[in-house]
Formats: C-alpha cells, structure tokens, sequence
C-alpha cells in the first residue's frame, strides 16, 4: 500500500511479461510484426516500384546534326526507354494519342546550332497526361539520359565546369544515379511498418483487454494505470525496433538497397518515431473499447497519413499549401525523410536531431492527450 | 445489528451521460455473510458491482468497503478486495499458471506467499492437472473456478462475484455456490450478483434490484414470507393446463401464474386486496374472493387446489406488483394454422464441427406438431447450433434436418414462408425505424399492398407498439424490442416459429407476458421451437430436449425430468435438480476426468 503512485518493478515485469506471451501466441500479431513488413517491403519495392523499364517513348530528330545523332543514341542506349525514331513529330503524334508510345523526346531543329553557339540546347519532351506518374518519370529520365549525355560530351571535350549544365536535373538523381526508386521506398516501408506496430497493434490491443473484459480484473487490482501502459508499451518498443533491424537487414540483402548510415542512428531514429506511434495508438484506445473502431481509427489516423502525407510516395513540395502544413504535425514525415537520409547518405546528426526533436515533441502532445483521457475512463 | 458492516451504501447515484443507471442506493453488507445482488438485465447490477470494487465512482452518495471510501482510498480496496468480472477476466492466450501468476505479482504477492496461495487456489479448484492448459481451452466452469482463484490469491476480506453463474452448466455453477458458502462461513464477504431467482434464493441476504432502485433488502426467506398463505397449486389439469393458466390470470385476485409441470401455479392477492408493503411483517391470508374463483376454476376443469411453500419468485413478481393478464391479443387476432403432418421438425444424427470443436453432437428428435419444445441448456452448450441447422440458416456436417418433411437449407423460399424465426438478441435493424422494420419483413415474407398494412396496423396494435413507430429499435425498453421482434417473426403467419433465446435478459414480468403469447400462438395451431437457458422456463414447455456441451442427454415431459431426480432428501427437485442429475447419470463424470 506504499507503493501507491510509485512504479513497482514487479508489477510491471509481471504485465511486460504477459503481453509479452500474447505476443508470441497470438498469431495476427507475429504476422502484423514480421510476416506483414516483409510483404510490404516486397510489395513497395518491386509491385510499386516508381521505376519503370522498357517505356515505349519516341525520339523525333529533326536535325542532321551529330550531336544530334548522339544523343538520338543515347535514348537508344539506355534501358528505360524502348524508342522509336522518327524525323518529323507529326509521324509519332498519333501513336502518343492511341497510347501506344508514353511520350515524345523532341530534339529540335536548332540542337547542335544551339550547342556550337555556346546558348542552352533545348529539348522537348512530350508525355501522356492522362498516366501522369509515367508521364513524370519518362520527362524526369529523359532529363537524366540528356544530362548524362552531355556530362560524357563535356568530359571528352576537356570543357571546364562553370558552363554549367545545359538540362536542369532533379535533385534526387545525384543520390540515386541508378535511377533506382527501390531506396526511397526502403525507407518509407519502414515507417509504414512502425506505424503498424506502434499505432495499429498498440490501439487493438488495448481495445482487446477491454472487450475480452480483462481491463476490469486489472483496474481492480493494485496495479497503477500508469504501470499497466508502460508495462504493456514496452514489449511493443521492442518489437517495433526489432521490426526496424528485419526491415533494414531485408533492403540491404534481399533488395540490395545499402544502408549508408548507422545502425545506432537507426535504432535513435526508430525508438523516436516509436514515441508518436505508440502515443497515437493509446490515445485512439482511450477514445474507444472496441477493436473494430480502433483498426479503423489506426488506419486514418496513422496509417494513412504516413502512407500519404509522409513523403514516401508524394513529395511534399508538390503538394498543395494546405496539405504542407499539415504535414509538419504527421510524424512520419519527419521518420521518412531522416531514414532516407540515413539509407542514401549516411548519418547527418544535424538532420536527426532535428527530426528526432520533432517526433518526441509530437509524442508528447499524443501521450499527454491519451494519459488524460485514459484516465478519465478509468475513473 | 451484526456490528461493523462490510459495505455501506449511502444514498448512492450513479448517472452515465443523461441516464441514471442506479439512485438512492443505502444498503449494509453484512460480513461473513453471502448476499445477492438480484435483479434483470439492466437493473444496475454491474454498476453498483463497479462501484463497491472502486472501479467507478459515484455520481451521488458514497461508499465504504471494509471502513475505506471507494473513492478516496480506491488502491486500498483494490487491495483488500477480490473481483471477478463478468466473463471472468481471464487471458485466454494465458495458461492457468501463468494467469495465476500475473494475478499474484499484480497483487504483490512474494515467493513464498504465492506457493502458498497457488496450492490452496489450486486444491480448491481442482485445476491442478491443468496448470499447463490456456485459459482459452478450458470449459466455462473451469474458467469460472480459475477467476475466482485469481480473485481469492490475495485473501482479500470482501469477494465480489458479477454474474459468476453466466454461461457455466449447472453443475459447475452448483461446486461455485459450494465454495463461495465455505468462503463466507470463514467470514469473507461474498457479493453475489445474479439475474436468476433460484440464486437469489439461496443467498443469506439478497439486495432486489428493479431499474436502478433498490425494491427489497434482507434474507430471501423474508420477503417470500410475505406470500406465505398465497401460492397455490391447480393440479390435475394436465393438457387443458395453458387455457386453465390463461382464465385463471384474467380473475380478479390473481397476481401471477405459471405453467409448473403439468400444472398451475398462481399467487393470490392478499386479503385486503393489494401487495404485502414492505413495512408490514406479518403474512397475508390471500383473498378470499380470489381464492373461492381459482378453486371453483380448478374443479370445473376437474382439477384440484393445493396450497404450495411459496417461491422467491412468487414474491418477487408480488412485490414488483403482480405479473400481466392470461389475454393474448395476438392469438385472438390470428386465425388458427394448420400443418398437414404430425411432425412439424425433426432431425437425425444431426452433427456440425467448427473445425475441431462440435458444437453439435449426434442429435436426434422430433417435434409433434402443435407443442411448444424447449432446447434447454447453459450457454455454449450447442443449443443455438441446433437450432440454426433446424431451421436452414447453417449446413450440418453431418445428419439431417427438416420442417414439415422439407430439408430448409435446401429448399427455397416457399418453404421457409411456413417458418417464423426470432433470432437470440432479435436482429433487428437499428438503423431503421420500427415502421421500416416491420414493413421491411413484411417485404422479405412478400406482403404486400393493402395486406402488408392491414397487418402492420394489427402488430402495432396488439403490441402496443404505436408510441414508438418512429423510433429505432435501439432505444426502446427490451421487453418492447422483443414484441417488435415477435412481431416481425409473425407478420407472415408462420406454422411453426422458431424462437433462439427469447427471453433472455429479459424481466420476470415482460417474460411472463411473452409467454402468454405463445401460448395463445400454440391454442392457434402454431408449433413452437424454443431455447432457453432459464431452466424454470422449461416448464411452459410440453416437452425438453437437456442439451449438455453438444449432446442430448435427456428428452422428456418436464414433469418427468423432474419426477426422475426425486430421491429421498429431495422430493420436489427444480428443472436445475433435474439438469444435473441428467449430467451425473451421463456423461459428467467422463469429461470431468478428461
């Protein structure tokens, strides 16, 4: 009875070793930790693989030109693209309207007058609205394919870089030069993940101890509320980090997705992002006591936002003002963007300390909210 | 009085959002002594269980367990008391051992206290073969037995018990009562919360709760004094026992009747006319008017009257202000069915597996047309499988099924337009109106037009459902929702209904009002399918059918059943006496060995 609002480790052993043996026996948890991000980090990396091979895209020369001609080569060369030539657009249009070719690459009558005077070459690229994601990458490649083109001419000519690149080139490219999807959606995939873990799992199985009406044989015993969530929490901090290393291990072996960063600067990332996670998950299993309501908020809440609005699959500058904002509360972005970081370039501990700042702030609000509304149940 | 109470409720409220599910709730509970938390479904039961455990806190009034305010001192009483949830709050995905050791750490039990408190909690419960074993696999008496030895680890002074006799048979629940009597005579305070009368019984004291509001405290015995001189038997009126219930209810005088057997049982009004009042001691001769019609009744029918020992139920629906009258506007408004067959359903060798659990176990029977028969067994223990084979709505896995010579899981809709069915918690549609129901399986049934009106309007009269054709089913009173759900069993003038549980949670009085409609509905011709958990209910049966985890063990006459317990110290056995003499005799002792 002394051991009223004080943490008593024997307790709270006896509640982590209990969930702790719900883990392992129930079947839908193992396959939400383990079988689940395993599917997912296949199912991201190569069924939603942002790349895309063979794209039948047309390459209009209009000029004679041998700069011309190379390039022309060069969009033959690469594995991409599967082209078709032609000298004058008009023979190809049709064929973009019936869908048969995803674009057009336009090299204009004045391309090798353009270079020789020294003033940027243009290109035109023509895409197929209505698929807008090929439509991006066949403009965002043909870029590459160009600027590639023309860093090898350079190199060969001897010229000096303040010329500058005559293609203004995405960013993402100089960090994936294999212009390879797969390591961005290594980092999101986690994130997905831990979402599931934390949020999805922590919510039902809170919402289970009040419908299989083991919450009231708890709350009459001497346990404190407090005691019964960290207890709960923690077999769940350790699965998520436990699911973090699977995912890690996977991408680098299995997708041969490298991870340039730490391992320790994983596990600070992953136990950040934990805390939101975890914190979502209680505050949605105090708003309700049933499983059903509780997978469904899991799933707007924290499965979709992490889904959408993290940057893993849209990037955030291109979304509309509103919904950038918006972004700036969901705590997966800042996870997806430090874990890219983290597979692409290594460790950037200003970058982390940031994002971690970020996450264990928003974790905050998401645990107070659910510690007063928890208790507040519970009387 | 007994000294020092274990639990005083002092003017005790208890509002959820705008509804008062408990108020002006002052009791004492004495020590040592088992008391009866008694009531219906929604009385208030669980709450005020809550309330005594510091698991809620009172609107109004207060409470003290054991001296400690349930409010102030709520981590003390955590400690100092035992309780068992409804559903016993067990991890199914636990072992018992593990169960039991979560319960004791939770309760700060040391090594050596644990040992200690895990062999007595093991003995008692005889689950010691059965450390090893998840709570999940165990059978409902067994789990039952298991949250209570996690309540009692601690030795706690006050043992709280909700509803610890649902969903357990009946010999369980009997080596329950057993070891909760030895626990108060040791002097822990046992409450005891409990829908069903015959507990109520047997309690020392029981605490009669009706809609939140205490309507009687004290011994049992107390309160069923008070009909002393009122209860009576008309026996010898075998089959015309359902139109002798019905006249005698409709005599001025007559507080309650029942079918009992193959005869009938009535409570009189007192001699000044009205109920005993609590403050009154003494018993009440019964009216002599009254008394003078039911005997003149009975001999007209060639019957005779015997004054019974009265029942805690017969002061019960007393004390609550009599039970209703012996019409049925319904089968007055229905005209007669016929079914051309004798047997209206009947099944052989039925059997279904859920995977490796049976649910249903070789059953065999068959319904005479025109008898109302009774499925009767704890919950779990298959009737509801049974059933939904009998009437189409699941495939058996083996053995067949039929109503009127036609197999329904087969057959298409003409047939299923002879069958009525009321499913267990009355599917109805809470998003609809009550008018859209009922027009709704109007519709399903295919009446239409100026018919499907005509008999809307008569539903809604006859049930009185006409204050509440706007409403969703959801909100009305449960003894309401299930005259819609009859209603809309009935709207198609079925020949033989099906009724899954009809009565449970629901109240003395409204279950008595059921069952005057069906059995109007038989007088009618209509043959009646019914299961039930309630074994008094048995009695308005003409014939059993004991269903005992999967397999039929016994089918009979009620009075037959009972008649085979009868031994030498217990002359008059209730249908409980009688359900577990079945499984003593069957196969009781095989499974409890397994």
């Amino acid at each position: 009875m002394t051991s009223r609002r004080r943490f008593n480790a024997a307790r709270l052993l006896a509640i982590v070793r209990k969930e702790s043996f719900q883990i392992v026996r129930d079947p839908s948890n193992l396959l939400i930790a383990f079988v689940l991000p395993v599917v997912l980090l296949f199912l991201f990396a190569f069924a939603v693989s942002l790349d895309i091979d063979e794209v039948a895209v047309g390459v209009v020369v209009e000029n004679q030109g041998a700069a011309s001609a190379e390039l022309g080569a060069a969009f033959a060369a690469t594995r991409y693209f599967d082209t078709r030539f032609a000298r004058d657009r008009r023979e190809l249009e049709p064929l973009v309207v019936a869908g048969e070719l995803r674009g057009l690459v336009v090299i204009p009558q004045d391309f090798d007058a353009a270079l020789e005077r020294g003033t940027p070459a243009r290109l035109q690229v023509l895409t197929d609205g209505a698929a807008p994601n090929t439509a991006g990458f066949v403009a965002n490649y043909a870029r590459g394919v160009a600027e590639a083109w023309w860093s090898s001419q350079r190199a060969e000519a001897g010229v000096d870089e303040e010329r500058g690149p005559s293609v203004r080139v995405e960013p993402r490219f100089w960090y994936n030069p294999e212009l390879s999807s797969r390591a961005f959606i290594v980092p999101g995939a986690i994130a997905i993940v831990m979402t599931m873990i934390g949020t999805m799992l922590t919510a039902l199985v809170v919402a289970r101890e009040w419908e299989r009406g083991t919450m009231e044989a708890i709350i009459a015993s001497p346990i404190g509320i407090g005691e019964f969530l960290v207890g709960k929490l923690a077999p769940y901090f350790v699965l998520g980090l436990g699911a973090t290393l699977a995912c890690a291990l996977t991408a680098e072996h299995v997708l041969g997705v490298p991870m340039r960063g730490s391992v320790f600067a994983l596990l600070a990332l992953g136990s950040a992002f934990l805390v939101p996670a975890l914190g979502l998950g209680l505050l949605i299993s105090a708003a309700t006591k049933n499983q059903f309501v509780a997978s469904q908020l899991a799933l707007f809440s924290g499965f979709l936002p992490a889904l959408l609005l993290s940057g893993f699959l849209f990037e955030i500058e291109s979304m509309p003002l509103p919904l950038q904002w918006l972004t700036h509360v969901v705590a997966a972005r800042y996870f997806v963007e430090s874990l890219q970081t983290l597979f692409l370039t290594g460790d950037v501990w200003s970058e982390f300390a940031r994002s971690i700042a970020a996450l264990v702030a928003i974790g905050g609000v998401l645990f107070a909210l659910a510690a007063r509304n928890t208790r507040k149940r519970l009387e | 009085m007994h000294g020092e109470a274990a639990i005083v409720l002092d003017g005790v409220a208890k509002r959820f959002g705008t509804t008062w599910a408990l108020s002006g709730i002052s009791a004492r509970i004495e020590p040592g002594r088992l008391t009866g938390i008694v009531g219906p479904d929604g009385a208030g039961k669980t709450t005020l269980m809550r309330l005594m455990g510091a698991l809620l806190a009172p609107t109004e009034g207060r409470i003290e367990v054991a001296g400690r305010d349930t409010v102030r001192d709520a981590e003390e009483i955590h400690v100092l008391a035992g309780y068992m949830p409804q559903r016993f709050g067990l991890y199914e995905d636990l072992t018992v051992q593990e169960n039991l050791d979560l319960h004791a750490k939770l309760r700060g039990l040391s090594a050596a206290e644990r040992e200690r408190a895990f062999a007595e909690v093991l003995a008692f419960t005889e689950l010691g073969p059965f450390t090893g074993r998840l709570a999940g696999k165990l059978s409902g008496g067994m789990k039952q037995k298991l949250g209570l030895g996690c309540a009692l680890l601690a030795r706690p002074r006050v043992l709280l018990l909700d509803e610890p006799s649902v969903g357990v048979d009946p010999l369980s629940r009997r080596e329950l009562w057993d070891i909760v009597r030895r626990l108060a005579a040791e002097g822990m305070t046992v409450v005891w919360s409990t829908s069903y009368l015959d507990e109520a019984e047997r309690c020392d004291d029981v605490l009669l709760l009706d809609e939140g509001r205490i309507e009687f405290a004290g011994p049992p015995g107390e309160l069923r004094e008070r009909v002393a001189a009122r209860s009576f038997l008309i026996l010898d009126v075998d089959d015309r026992r359902r139109d002798v219930l019905r006249r005698a209810l409709d005599l001025p005088g007559v507080r309650d009747g029942v079918i009992q057997g193959r005869a009938v049982r009535v409570v009189l009004a007192g001699a000044d006319g009205g109920a005993a009042d609590a403050a009154r001691a003494a018993p009440l001769a019964p009216d002599g008017a009254a008394l003078a019609a039911v005997d003149a009744l009975a001999r007209a029918e060639g019957g005779t009257m015997r004054q019974v020992a009265p029942r805690f139920e017969d002061a019960f629906i007393d004390l609550l202000g009599g039970g209703p009258g012996g019409r049925s506007p319904l089968a007055e408004r229905m005209e007669p069915v016929r079914l051309d067959t004798e047997i209206a359903v009947s099944c052989r060798h039925l059997t279904k597996r859920f995977g490796t659990f049976t649910a249903t176990d070789d059953v065999t029977f068959d319904v005479r047309t025109g008898e109302i028969f009774g499925l009767l067994g704890p919950n779990g223990a298959g009737k509801s499988t049974t059933f939904k084979m009998l009437c189409g709505l699941l495939r058996p896995t083996s053995g067949r099924a039929e109503v009127a010579g036609i197999d329904l899981a087969r057959a298409g809709g003409d047939a299923k337009q002879r069958v009525g069915y009321m499913a267990q918690k009355f599917s109805l549609y809470g998003l609809l109106s009550v008018r859209q129901n009922l027009k709704f399986f109007a519709g399903i049934y295919g009446i239409a037009g100026a018919l499907r009106r005509r008999r809307i309007d008569e539903m809604v009269e006859t049930f009185e459902l006409g204050r509440f054709l706007n409403s969703s089913p959801n909100e009305l009173p449960l003894g309401f929702k299930q005259r819609l759900a009859l209603a809309c069993a009935l709207m198609h003038r079925p020949a033989v209904l099906f009724l899954d549980e009809p009565t449970s949670g629901v109240d003395p009085i409204t279950r008595r009002e059921f069952w005057m409609h069906i059995n109007g509905l038989v007088r009618k011709g209509v043959t009646v399918l019914v299961t039930t958990h309630f074994m008094d209910e048995a009695e308005y049966c003409d014939r059993v059918a004991m269903i005992h985890r999967a397999r039929l063990i016994a089918l009979a006459r009620p009075d037959e059943l009972k008649a085979a317990a009868a031994s030498a110290e217990n002359p008059a056995p209730t249908m409980e006496d009688a359900f577990i003499a079945m499984i003593e005799s069957h196969a009781g002792v095989e499974e409890r060995a397994a």
